[in-house]
């Protein structure tokens, strides 16, 4: 101890940019989020199997050299094989084009239902919260009658009124009361952040309402209503599933994971592998986008930063 | 030239409490702040000092009473008028951790108000980000950083620069160190005081820390249930303070001196404050007075002027100041 | 004087993405026998988390104890303990408060049942025996209408009633050591004031050892027997009241103390505040940790880590400015005038 040069006892005072300097790396909201994802094996696999039928159903039906309404007769209902991988239906149509492009349609149906239904939703239960008192009140009595309506009946009313059953009716049919539950949970959201200082410290600027919301409240509920679009997205393809099964849905030759699965059920004792295969891609690509649904909420959870 | 900045005649904020009850956050105010001054307004937690800095800043809409604003009456402004008070009255609130939006950059945060009352470039409006960074005491290049990277003592200074972007001639700082460590309030204060000095600011200082509040203001008002009880200059309420209980406030303080309480008496307070749904008739403070009479269940005290600059609202203050304590 | 705890080498890192944060970096010291003993620091100088680490409360695997680590509750070894064990040594051996009564106490069950739970846990009373205890309880804690407020819920109470309740619970089977973790900071000044005397008369009617975590200089003046301040994650500085308030070595301690104003304070003058923030826990740190915002600091300091020297008596303190080479300096606090003892 008592060798220690006198030099080193000089008095230096403070040092500015060592002050600075002595704080860890940076680790930025999304890349935090990104590691924590990373970090959960059953989200990732979802992740990577989710993109695997992403690109089977758009490379799929390519790979197979059969179109997806042309017909084999020399091989009705073949079974699986070298020719026909997933086998043929009664028609002779191949089962492995068909189910890809009946994914497309699957696919968009959920994706683009859950979207449209988050965008109104956000902004309709963003108003409700924001302006509060009377407004809100109106608007949720509204929101609960829209949702005390069966869609089933939406949907037969629509495809009656429309003389159609394509997908734009179907999702028009899906998401003119599928907004609801939506915009009451953007609603809760949005209540909890509006009671943020931000938010006051904004209105005490002199910000406009609508800025307000555009610029601090929706970007602050993003992560959640992330989280619940892709919990949704299950939801929605299912439903189309179920209304071309019962023959609401999609028509021929049009196809979607529902129609396959409705025109083999009549032959399913005979022919199980003909259901097996849309069966299995409806069950896997929802089984997905749920365990995707919870590692990202998870992950996106301000909570669990550290 | 009028000295007074601000005037608040007889200002009250209800809250509908439910069951047809009213909750009387702040209950007929009456205050004065000069140009230039710093008035403390102290009390304990749910007395209403918060929601009497925001009722006057127009972000509650007061239930009656007005609020004058260098000679206008604000309660009445809309649009462009009401922009124009809002580009001169600013707030600095206490939670540094919820004042800031997490999405967006400390650049963007301390732009918001800029965008909405002055038309700059964005060369311009990066300069003036910088320069406000500086003067707060931190680096420009904090500018393009998140909240969530910055301590709790720097953010509370993005908070104030975010305030002081616009030019304000009186700021609110509402609790603005109650959620920092010792050090670091320190060094808040200090910035406040500094940025009082160089720009002439007029504060209203919200605190529940006693020692700062009596650090930085000129005059103090404390505030009981909704009602202002004492208001005087700043050495004098320490000094001499008349309300019963304004003094057991000031007892209460925790001295940092280990031999300082054998000398001095405390004083103990009975119960715990009322809830202010159900405040007591007349005078608020009287179920846990010892020095409550009769009169203190029928009428309201007024705050009245006792000696030149103190006002009190106690029905036993005499002249003298002290309370006769009638049996 | 009787030993009842002592910790040696403390050491408490928390698991991150980021890395590792060493929030305790080798904390000793013992405690007597009805001794109070207090922690003070700024957030994050790992004060709490030291008072949680001999509750063994710390949740693996996020937090962690290091091996190193010894902690001895009279003659049994804490870090050693069984959950059974454990169990035990909380409620009867040493209690707890929290700092915040809202969120501590179950808002389902009613007062008296909670204080009743650890009663005919810990010691075995039945229910009747129990009531009667919990009621006596709340008399010690000085609650009023004790027999009515037993079946009130946490929601009917206001903050300083939860906090007195909290203190019935800890001290309900009497233990030999109460660790209060900043237990006035959610309340108003007259609360604490209030909850501050009623913990001086338990401590003198039962003779428990207290260790108080605080922020607040202010209120362990005249209530702690020992102090220990506490800056990223060490004990910089320790001894009696009188000492650190009166006669402070470190510049920490003495920042502590100036900055917050005094009576005689100019109205409106500068406040000694310190530069900087404290330094990240996620890095290693071979020298003096407050190096990087102090004043006096020297070559030395930025180098190697000072080590502990004692001044006098029970006056300890981590600070290069007491080696014997090192220049005498006066502090900001001591040219502000405080008054000297002898």
């Amino acid at each position: 101890m008592q060798n220690i040069p006198i030099e080193k006892f000089q008095i230096t005072g403070l040092n500015e940019n060592s002050m600075e300097a002595a704080s860890r790396p940076q680790v930025g909201y999304l890349r935090d989020a990104w590691m924590r994802l990373r970090k959960n094996k059953v989200a990732t696999a979802s992740l990577i199997l989710l993109f695997v039928i992403v690109l089977m159903v758009m490379i799929g039906p390519k790979l197979s050299g059969y179109a997806f309404e042309q017909i084999d007769k020399t091989a009705r209902n073949a079974a699986p094989c070298a020719k026909h991988w997933f086998g043929t239906d009664k028609l002779g149509r191949d089962i492995f084009a068909r189910v890809w492009i009946s994914g497309r349609v699957s696919l968009t149906i959920g994706v683009l239902g859950a979207l449209i239904c988050a965008v109104i939703g956000c902004i309709y239960g963003g108003i409700a919260a924001y302006f509060g008192g009377a407004v809100d009140t109106v608007m949720m009595r509204i929101v609960e009658i829209l949702i005390s309506v069966p869609y089933l009946i939406v949907v037969i009313v629509f495809s009656l009124v429309l003389q159609s059953k394509g997908i734009l009716t179907l999702i028009l049919a899906m998401t003119i009361t599928g907004w609801c539950t939506m915009a009451r949970f953007v609603r809760a959201q949005m209540l909890a952040i509006k009671n943020e200082e931000y938010i006051l410290a904004a209105q005490a600027l002199g910000v406009r309402p609508w800025k307000v919301i555009l610029r601090h409240m929706i970007p602050n509920t993003l992560s959640t209503v992330i989280v619940s679009i892709t919990f949704d997205i299950p939801g929605y393809i299912f439903s189309e599933a179920f209304l071309s099964y019962i023959g609401l849905g999609i028509q021929p030759p049009n196809t979607s994971w529902g129609v396959m699965a409705s025109s083999a059920q009549s032959v399913f004792t005979f022919y199980p592998y003909q259901l097996f295969f849309p069966a299995v891609m409806i069950a896997l690509t929802m089984l997905c986008f749920t365990l995707l649904g919870d590692g990202l909420r998870d992950a996106l959870d301000p909570k669990l930063r550290k | 030239m009028n000295n007074q900045l601000i005037e608040v005649k007889d200002l009250c904020k209800y809250f509908p409490a439910g069951k047809g009850n009213t909750l009387k956050a702040v209950d007929h105010v009456n205050l004065t702040i000069n140009r230039g001054e710093t008035l403390g307004l102290v009390g304990e937690s749910g007395c209403g000092k918060t929601t009497c800095g925001r009722t006057i800043l127009k972000l509650y809409q007061p239930t009656a009473g007005q609020v004058i604003f260098d000679g206008k009456d604000i309660s009445g402004l809309k649009g462009k008028e009401l922009l124009k008070f809002k580009k001169r009255a600013q707030i600095i609130f206490q939670d540094p951790y919820s004042s800031l939006d997490p999405r967006m950059t400390i650049g963007e945060i301390i732009a918001e108000g800029m965008d909405v009352h002055c038309n700059y470039n964005k060369k311009e409006r990066d300069a003036k980000v910088a320069e406000l960074l500086n003067s707060v005491g931190m680096k420009e290049d904090y500018a393009n950083r998140f909240a969530h990277e910055l301590s709790g003592g720097q953010r509370q200074r993005v908070g104030i620069a975010r305030a002081l972007a616009v030019d304000p001639d009186f700021i609110v700082c509402d609790e603005p160190i109650s959620a920092l460590d010792v050090s670091i309030q320190a060094q808040v204060v200090n910035l406040l005081i500094k940025l009082q000095r160089e720009r002439g600011l007029t504060y209203l200082f919200i605190s529940h820390d006693l020692s700062m509040v009596r650090h930085i203001s000129d005059r103090v008002g404390v505030m009981y249930l909704g009602s202002l009880v004492e208001m005087t200059g700043s050495g004098e309420i320490f000094a001499h303070p008349l309300h019963p209980y304004t003094k057991v406030l000031m007892s209460a303080i925790p001295v940092a001196d280990p031999e300082a309480n054998g000398s001095e008496e405390e004083l103990e307070i009975k119960g715990e404050v009322p809830s202010p749904v159900h405040a007591p008739s007349g005078c608020k403070f009287r179920t846990r007075c010892s020095y409550a009479t009769d009169i203190c269940a029928q009428e309201v005290p007024e705050l009245r002027e006792v000696t030149e600059g103190h006002f009190v609202a106690c029905h036993h203050c005499g002249e003298s100041g002290e309370q006769q304590k009638n049996a | 004087m009787e030993k009842i705890l002592e910790v040696n080498n403390l050491q408490v890192s928390f698991h991150t993405y980021a890395g590792d944060v060493k929030a305790v970096r080798g904390v000793s010291f013992e405690l007597e026998k009805g001794e109070t003993l207090a922690f003070v620091g700024e957030s994050g100088c790992g004060k709490t988390v030291t008072a949680k680490a001999i509750m063994r409360l710390l949740q693996p695997p996020f937090a962690e104890i290091k091996k190193e680590s010894k902690i001895m509750y009279q003659d049994k070894d804490v870090m050693k303990m069984s959950k059974k064990e454990l169990q035990a040594y909380r409620g009867n051996d040493v209690g707890m408060i929290f700092q915040d009564p809202m969120t501590s106490l179950n808002p389902t069950m009613t007062i008296g049942k909670q204080i009743m739970e650890s009663l005919m846990l810990h010691r075995k009373l039945d229910k009747k025996q129990a009531r009667e205890e919990a009621i006596e309880m709340l008399r010690v804690v000085k609650i009023s209408d004790a027999e009515k407020r037993v079946d009130d819920y946490p929601h009917q109470l206001s903050g300083g009633m939860r906090q007195r309740v909290m203190i019935a619970i800890a001290l309900s089977c009497n233990p030999a050591l109460l660790i209060a973790d900043e237990p006035t900071t959610a309340l108003d000044v007259t609360i604490q004031a209030q909850i501050m005397r009623l913990l001086g008369d338990l401590k003198k009617e039962r003779d428990t050892a207290i260790i108080l975590v605080t922020h607040d200089l202010g209120v362990v003046a005249n209530f702690a027997d020992r102090i220990q301040v506490m800056y990223a994650g060490q004990i910089i500085e320790r001894g009696t009241a009188k000492e650190i308030f009166y006669h402070a070595k470190h510049p920490y301690t003495w920042a502590l103390l100036a900055s917050v104003p005094k009576l005689d304070t100019e109205n409106k003058g500068e406040l000694y505040a310190l530069k900087g923030t404290p330094p990240d826990l996620i890095l290693e740190m071979n020298h003096c940790p407050f190096a990087d915002r102090c004043e006096y600091c020297m070559g030395i300091c930025r180098e190697t880590m000072p080590e502990e020297t004692l001044v006098d008596g029970t006056h300890r303190v981590s600070c290069w400015l007491q080696h014997p080479s090192a220049p005498r300096v006066q502090s900001y606090y001591e040219k502000c005038g405080v008054r000297e003892h002898e």
